[in-house]
């Protein structure tokens, strides 16, 4: 009997070849980023407003980021649906769960490229200090891990359906809830008017923490069943 | 249905193995939703030995493939491919199973080389693999496109690489639903020494070529409309008038 491949060598093929597509393809980091850019852009004319802080500040990012990422999730499983991966996965000898964790891990490679443009036009366009933009890259850090273990999840549920367009926001913005009050509780004080300060995110910090090891579980738990008819 | 009901019958198989089979079917049922695409199949096919699937549109031979290649499971009865029971043990049997089906299984937005490397890496190949890769694409006479993105072939190409794609891991039961579909006479040449018929190579061959299908089938499978077995039995014991009467055509 021919040994199964190992779970890291199937989650390093497919991550590869993932990444090499969205390279070659551009199909969904530009169109995030460009979302973002022009998000911040109707914020900054529609609040009229030069410069945001606090809560309101964490909102306007975090919204953006999330829609942001809705986009790419909804792309996630395109080629597998669309050009027989699910079923050429499935005919090697992997274990599913490379399939979940190298398209989660893709997920959050684009979201940090996004951040990594984002978050200057952001600062740029509504910060007056960028002292927090250090500790606020790691809150989206830890927020992004949520993001992909979740959005996988219903990107894979979906992928299948014909309504899938509709599916990916109508069940991943609630299951999203308690990420993005998280990561503003933490985001908050980072982005206060007179500098970031550092009380009590912590708390949120362990929140966020504890929602991507939860989702990543059930998604370890669950995805070899989402993979079968 | 007169004609199709007097070959309705169960032969012994087309020569004696003493290997256990490499499938075995009982009462083997698949259902979407209310549909009924598998009604009660049951047989055996001997390793090295060839079984032809014929039958109408809708007959269910695709499904019976994707069930054969673990990527669907049964509503109800017993598969076993490979001495794997399915789908409890199905992934065992992944990985020894060549599938071909309608779809290339391949990615458009990569090259011919890329799609077979990422292949290669699923299925565990190691060292061999480039060596391999340059071997299946010269036997199919691709070499000069390897670098070349799927989206530029012609289907007669995609075909060729599915081939590449579906014998890179020298599987050891080929499942081939029309293989041959989108290839001229020259291309079905090339591939033949990859998915032919030859000693030791077991296969499950879907056409509707009732004639290429009866020699090249050692049993043959003939499925109705709606999923019934129309006959199972040795090749030599369906006539190509029988198998066109299952097809609704005249004997």
């Amino acid at each position: 009997m021919r040994a199964r491949t190992s779970s890291f060598r199937a989650f390093e093929a497919i991550l590869a070849k993932d990444l090499r597509v969205e390279l070659r393809t551009l199909q969904s980091v530009p169109a995030m980023v460009l979302f973002a850019v022009t998000t911040f852009v109707l914020f900054r004319y529609g609040l009229d407003r030069s410069a945001l802080s606090g809560s309101l500040a964490a909102g306007v990012l975090l919204a953006t980021v999330l829609f942001a990422a809705i986009l790419a999730i909804n792309r996630l499983f395109v080629a597998e649906r669309d050009e027989g991966g699910f079923d050429a996965i499935r005919l090697a000898p992997v274990d599913g769960t490379a399939l979940l964790a190298a398209k989660a891990t893709a997920l959050v490679v684009y979201l940090l490229v996004l951040e990594a443009i984002a978050l200057p036009v952001f600062a740029v366009f509504f910060l007056d200090s960028w002292a927090g933009l250090a500790p606020l890259a790691g809150v989206l850090a830890l927020a992004d891990l949520g993001l992909a273990a979740t959005g996988v999840l219903v990107s894979a549920i979906a992928a299948n359906s014909r309504a899938r367009d509709l599916l990916v926001p109508l069940v991943l913005l609630p299951l999203l809830v308690p990420v993005m009050i998280a990561a503003a509780g933490a985001s908050e004080p980072l982005l206060a008017a007179g500098g970031p300060s550092y009380g009590g995110i912590a708390k949120w910090l362990a929140i966020l923490a504890l929602y991507d090891v939860t989702f990543l579980l059930v998604g370890y738990a669950v995805y070899d069943f989402l993979l079968e008819d | 249905m007169a004609e199709t009901a007097a070959i309705q019958r169960e032969s012994g198989p087309a020569s004696p193995v003493a290997t256990s089979p490499a499938i075995a079917l009982a009462h083997l049922w698949r259902d979407y939703g209310e549909r009924t695409a598998l009604r009660d199949v049951t047989l055996e096919l001997p390793g090295g030995q060839t079984l032809a699937v014929l039958g109408p549109n809708g007959a269910g031979k695709t499904t019976l493939l994707r069930v054969l290649a673990t990527l669907l499971r049964p509503t109800a009865g017993e598969v076993s491919v490979l001495g794997c029971a399915l789908p409890r043990e199905a992934w065992k049997a992944r990985g020894r199973i060549g599938y071909l089906g309608h779809e290339p299984l391949c990615y458009r937005d990569l090259t011919c080389a890329e799609n077979l490397r990422f292949q290669a890496r699923l299925h565990g190949l190691g060292r061999e693999a480039p060596e391999r890769i340059a071997e299946l694409l010269d036997l199919v006479r691709m070499s000069r496109w390897g670098g070349e993105l799927v989206r530029n072939l012609s289907a007669g190409m995609v075909q060729r690489l599915a081939v590449c794609r579906a014998v890179l891991h020298d599987p050891e039961l080929l499942l081939l639903d029309e293989p041959r579909s989108h290839l001229d006479p020259e291309a079905a040449a090339l591939v033949e020494p990859l998915i032919g018929p030859a000693p030791g190579r077991t296969r499950v061959v879907v056409t509707h070529e009732i004639e290429a299908g009866l020699a090249e089938g050692d049993h043959v499978l003939a499925l109705r409309g709606g999923g019934a077995v129309a006959y199972h039995g040795a090749a030599s014991g369906l006539s190509a008038g029988d198998a066109r009467a299952i097809y609704g055509g005249a004997p």
